[in-house]
């Protein structure tokens, strides 16, 4: 039986914060956007407290003092660094790992064992993470994607599930769509949403139960897809992400796979092109860049290597130079020479998206925007006139050092030998 | 005294290390038959850390810990996914601090102490129920011989 999973860090930038702050286990805890501009995580505390996503911290500062609610500013170098050691974990359980941002990951369940043994096996799972990095999750069992990600909320939402929910049946897949907004749909917005509910679909099985030939008479292609997925047939993959919060690019390598680091910087570099072209495509630019190539790792005792790096730059972006820059950069920095590992997939993922004309200012930015869309818009110019990629990026380096603002941001724990965790002798 | 007998291995670290393992799969020839003696050298990386994903260093602060070879400014590989033994040292969370202390199980299971090494420190008595974490288990301390100069202190 085809079955897929769902791994999503809960409330993630918080919970890395507290794998070193363990004394904040139960605390509220907020973390803070580049240049500490507004909220950009919470912790299941905060939330209660009424705090909402995307609240510039001068509205809130009083409030949070007032509550004791520690404010981090964001530390995407320990982020990128716990991302990587969750998804290292997360490919010993599955034969096909698929990185979707850098707290998700979905894997292939499919014919791995009945109910009782994936139950069991997806709880296991979170249990090894929580415990070898510190970082709870939550894991969706189900036959589509979509479903997966509906079953991942649910066990985030009941304690009683374990970390894990699996929705196996048709039983299980109506009972849990029936009290699930359609709006919290994987690929349906908040915009889409309400244009949903003037039709009185409210919930995600108002959605499933209309027939398809309706749904394509009223919407495009991409609610027909989601239908089909909320039915149980699988269409979607993180490649044709129905959500404009990600986009990836990636593949599998046949055989024994990639050994060769020039022909691994040529496949992401490729990657990471058709990931800028998709990103402009749609108007956006993206702050957060990953890079991911892993050995196979399933059920074998062979050692295997794992590169997941990912990086979060001060301005957004949707420059191809600049983002296959970074792609390489962080490719070599993962790399590994003292082993001839043999890489079975390899990707890129753009996060931190957002609309191109709402892309934040740096003071402090190194690069000419101007000058760098001028570029940009010349290459797809001569690229749309004479073929895909005639002009495309060679290699370069870059560079992003700069003086933001991060008061509250905690050391790098995992990456820095100056800033260790300190334990006392005392 | 028996005689002190040592032995040496070659040891390295880290990246990058090129190696003459492409060697095998020049197309041409017969393959190398030096490539039958061909071994690997020793990655401190393989022979101190066993869950790769669940390793953290962490820098010690303070003399609690001299008698038992731990010292301050030492450097110690943390295990965060192994369970703590009786007799292990470990990592553990106290108000909001970490600390590095011996782990004593009582007999029966349900109490311990966390015991420091040195005299002037008092052991810490806990209960398996009380708000106290081992956050993670020290299989190893680094701890440098050669005195460095002072701004190369890390």
């Amino acid at each position: 039986m085809q079955l897929y999973g769902l791994a999503d860090c809960n409330n993630f930038y918080c919970s890395c914060e507290r794998v070193f702050r363990p004394d904040l286990r139960e605390a509220p805890v907020v973390v803070l956007s580049n240049n500490d501009g507004c909220i950009i995580a919470r912790s299941e505390e905060s939330k209660r407290l009424g705090l909402k996503m995307g609240t510039p911290y001068y509205q809130v500062r009083h409030l949070l003092e007032t509550h004791h609610v520690t404010v981090f500013s964001s530390n995407y170098t320990l982020y990128g660094s716990l991302s990587g050691r969750v998804m290292s974990l997360l490919s010993r359980y599955t034969p096909q790992l698929e990185p979707y941002s850098i707290d998700e990951a979905f894997l292939d369940f499919s014919d791995m064992g009945d109910a009782a043994f994936l139950k069991a096996y997806g709880e296991r799972m979170a249990a090894d993470v929580r415990r070898s990095v510190g970082i709870p999750i939550s894991v969706g069992i189900a036959p589509t994607r979509t479903l997966a990600k509906v079953a991942s909320k649910y066990a985030k939402r009941y304690a009683g599930y374990r970390g894990c929910c699996l929705m196996d049946t048709d039983d299980k897949r109506r009972k849990a769509l029936s009290s699930f907004d359609v709006g919290d749909v994987w690929g349906i917005g908040r915009h889409l949403a309400e244009t949903l509910a003037g039709h009185d679909i409210r919930l995600a099985a108002d959605l499933a139960d209309k027939d398809e030939a309706w749904v394509s008479r009223h919407f495009n292609v991409n609610v027909v897809r989601t239908w089909k997925e909320l039915n149980g047939i699988s269409c979607i993959s993180p490649d044709d992400s129905p959500e404009k919060k990600s986009i990836c690019t990636s593949r599998s390598f046949a055989d024994e796979g990639v050994t060769d680091l020039h022909l691994l910087e040529e496949y992401t570099a490729r990657f990471a092109t058709r990931c800028a072209d998709k990103l402009r495509g749609q108007a956006s630019c993206c702050s957060g860049i990953t890079v991911f190539a892993y050995t196979s790792r399933f059920r074998t005792e062979q050692p295997g290597h794992v590169i997941h790096q990912s990086t979060v730059l001060p301005v957004a972006t949707n420059a191809t130079a600049e983002i296959v820059g970074h792609v390489l950069r962080m490719l070599r920095a993962g790399f590994r020479t003292s082993a001839r590992y043999a890489y079975k997939k390899a990707g890129v993922v753009l996060w931190n998206i957002c609309p191109q004309n709402a892309v934040q200012q740096d003071l402090f930015d190194v690069v000419d925007r101007q000058k760098q869309t001028a570029l940009q818009r010349a290459v797809d110019h001569i690229n749309r006139r004479n073929g895909p990629d005639k002009v495309h990026v060679a290699v370069r380096g870059f560079s992003s050092d700069t003086g933001a603002r991060c008061d509250r941001r905690s050391p790098h724990y995992t990456t820095d030998v100056n800033e260790l965790p300190v334990a006392f002798a005392r | 005294m028996d005689e002190l007998r040592l032995t040496f291995h070659r040891a390295t670290a880290g990246q990058p290390l090129p190696l003459p393992l492409s060697d095998e799969s020049v197309q041409a020839g017969f393959p190398s038959p030096a490539s039958d003696y061909f071994a690997a050298d020793l990655d401190l990386n393989d022979l101190l850390i066993r869950h790769k994903e669940a390793t953290f260093y962490v820098r010690i602060a303070g003399d609690s810990m001299t008698d038992a070879g731990i010292l301050d400014g030492d450097l110690a590989i943390v295990d965060k996914a192994a369970t703590a033994s009786d007799g292990d040292f470990v990592i553990a969370c106290i108000n909001g601090e970490f600390t590095i202390k011996q782990f004593r199980l009582a007999p029966g299971g349900e109490k311990g102490r966390l015991v420091a090494w040195n005299n002037r420190y008092p052991s810490i008595e806990v209960c398996a129920y009380d708000d106290f974490r081992i956050w993670g288990v020290v299989t190893h301390v680094i701890h440098p011989l050669k005195k460095r100069k002072p701004h190369e202190r890390g």
